[in-house]
């Protein structure tokens, strides 16, 4: 009944549209049909605007403020200080540390995860069905964990006391474990303590959880390249190594740029992960730039001044390193 | 060696990389999964204990009724699927009407849009924290799951609306057109033309919003204040530190806070990746 009544009243407004020899209703519930989109857009622009654009804003309004908790609680009005909250991170050794951090950490990591995941896209490409099945159902599940519990399985692993890791290396025959690592015994062996041996459990963390997403990505790439150019490499005598750098390689190309700025946004600002190995933020060294902000602008006394100048810092290193890749999205996907 | 055997030997060799793949994947997860099974006296050894042989439910159970920070693990189960639930909600509905606005519609402004919508997707939602707290506190949602929400809904959209984008485009025009001759109203069409036919895309783009919010800490650490409004991710926080560590509690909470995703996961594991890397993979 109620279909039979929409149908009647939309057949009824969209008469006139049709007698001008417009295939489309022109009208819609009484809206000219150049609004349509428009009204749309309205609910997504004001989310867009209101909760990332404007705080964007914001960001860098306060990083020029000072912030106290009366401003917090509304009974006061922000001062500003100009460029003294940049002086100060500036100034400060855990900035360049955590700068330091960031970087190093996001280069080695986007790195690995890219190896790794092209090589396990490249291996499932040429599994039986039956086998490759079974690996990415495997590897899907290491992609799926949260970040948070990534932290925790990790912490647990390399547990000083119970941990597998410290099991597992306690394994290794003595002269290949002083050969590689200086020392055979590896009972109680803190991970966690200092910043450097962090950032080695940071990095296996995050490799495990990011490559499934490279190898898979790869893979839907792979099947995408028709068989009979592998066939005539075959038949020219091309080596593996060969055809995967003249043909595999060219032809993924565009997979790979997008696999690696999503990488690197993604392990620029890593925070759930390291604040569970950190056990929240506590090692100042081993700060990256996100939970330093995250520190600076939470932790009592809270300063969002500095915190902010610290966000605004990551953001114009991400903005930077990402701007390439937008200029070629946009090129690509013809967005006119 | 004859050829043959060679092949033999090779997919041996492949085989054998799969598997090792697997375990590096897997090994994790089992290993979480196990320790919240296992009897306190086969976690806190220097031993390796592959299989809970002292199989016990006492920590998925203490976690269930005890919890920590004074409530019951469920408690933070149900604030973090009322805040993802309320994202997807919320957050779908606006993203396939943008989504169709983009798909259809050609206007003066789309372009822009567009660009907007991929920028603000380079944005690190991390540095948004200090504002986005200071305008929750001011608008009185602080402490407030509905603050959350409103959060995540911001968060989860631009990947939304450019991930539906492209189910949007992928339903031919001619059926909107050919429902638009019989008489059809725009609603009427969206509803019975466009909308079960791109509600497969619009699955899988509520399913990539859930676990954004499902996941998220940081949110959740800075506009949640009494313990009773926490999510899992903050939950989860509270374990360390209190009288040692107590893994098996630990284990048994990570595993409920991961199981769910893992299932999302695999139903949608196709979808995700082509809409992640959709143009890339056809261009």
């Amino acid at each position: 009944m109620t279909d039979t009544s929409t149908l009647a009243r939309g057949g009824a407004t969209s008469a006139p549209g049709r007698r001008r020899g417009s295939r489309r209703p022109s009208r819609a519930g009484g809206m000219p049909a150049w609004a349509v989109p428009y009204v749309l857009l309205v609910p997504g622009m004001v989310v867009i605007a209101g909760l990332l654009l404007y705080p964007m804003v914001q960001m860098a309004i306060i990083s020029f403020q000072d912030i106290s908790l009366r401003v917090i609680r509304g009974v006061a009005e922000p001062k500003w200080v100009g460029l003294k909250n940049y002086q100060q991170i500036l100034d400060n050794e855990i900035f360049w540390s955590a700068l330091r951090n960031t970087v190093v950490f996001a280069l080695v990591t986007v790195t690995l995860t890219l190896v790794l995941g092209t090589a396990v896209g490249v291996l499932l490409h040429r599994l039986s069905k039956r086998m490759s099945t079974f690996v990415i159902i495997g590897i899907m599940s290491a992609w799926a964990v949260p970040p948070v519990a990534q932290g925790t399985i990790w912490r647990w692993l390399f547990d000083a006391e119970a941990g597998v890791i410290n099991w597992a290396l306690n394994l290794l025959p003595d002269w290949l474990s002083s050969l590689v690592f200086g020392r055979t015994d590896w009972s109680g062996e803190p991970w966690l303590n200092d910043a450097w041996s962090v950032y080695v459990v940071l990095v296996l963390t995050v490799v495990w959880a990011s490559f499934p997403f490279v190898a898979v990505s790869v893979l839907a790439g792979l099947k995408g390249i028709p068989a009979e150019l592998y066939e005539a490499a075959r038949v020219d005598g091309s080596t593996p190594m060969r055809t995967f750098r003249t043909i595999t390689f060219p032809l993924l190309k565009p997979v790979f740029a997008v696999l690696t700025i999503l990488s690197i946004i993604w392990d620029f600002k890593v925070l759930s992960q390291l604040y569970v190995l950190l056990n929240g933020p506590t090692n100042r060294e081993a700060f990256n730039l996100s939970l330093y902000s995250y520190a600076e602008a939470f932790k009592a006394p809270p300063k969002m001044g500095t915190g902010a100048a610290i966000a605004v810092v990551l953001t114009i290193i991400l903005l930077f390193v990402t701007a390439f890749y937008t200029r070629q999205m946009v090129k690509q996907e013809d967005l006119a | 060696m004859n050829p043959l055997a060679r092949k033999r030997l090779a997919r041996g060799a492949l085989n054998t990389a799969g598997v090792l793949v697997f375990l590096f994947a897997v090994f994790p997860v089992y290993w979480m999964i196990s320790t919240s099974f296992k009897a306190n006296d086969q976690i806190f050894t220097t031993d390796f204990i592959p299989f809970p042989t002292h199989f016990t439910l006492d920590h998925v159970d203490r976690v269930l009724t005890e919890g920590v920070a004074g409530n019951p693990i469920w408690v933070y189960m149900r604030n973090s699927a009322i805040v993802a639930l309320g994202t997807v909600l919320v957050g779908s509905a606006f993203a396939l009407l943008a989504a169709t606005a983009v798909a259809r519609f050609r206007f003066r402004g789309r372009t822009a849009f567009l660009i907007t919508l991929l920028v603000v997707q380079m944005i690190p939602c991390e540095a948004l924290v200090i504002p986005l707290f200071l305008n929750v506190k001011r608008l009185g949602l602080y402490d407030n799951l509905l603050g959350l929400i409103v959060i995540q809904v911001g968060i989860t959209l631009p990947f939304g609306v450019w991930m539906l984008r492209t189910f949007v485009a992928a339903v031919p025009k001619s059926l909107e057109e050919a429902a638009w001759i019989d008489g059809a109203s725009r609603f009427t069409t969206f509803r019975k033309v466009l909308f079960p036919l791109v509600a497969p895309g619009l699955v899988a783009t509520s399913i990539f919003s859930f676990i954004t919010a499902w996941n998220d800490l940081i949110f959740a650490l800075v506009l949640m204040k009494e313990s009773s409004g926490y999510t899992m991710p903050v939950a989860l926080q509270y374990f360390f530190g209190q009288r040692g560590t107590d893994w098996g509690a630990i284990m048994a909470t990570s595993t409920l806070m991961t199981l769910p995703v893992i299932a999302f996961f695999l139903l949608v594991q196709r979808r995700m990746v082509s809409g992640l890397v959709a143009g890339a993979v056809k261009g």
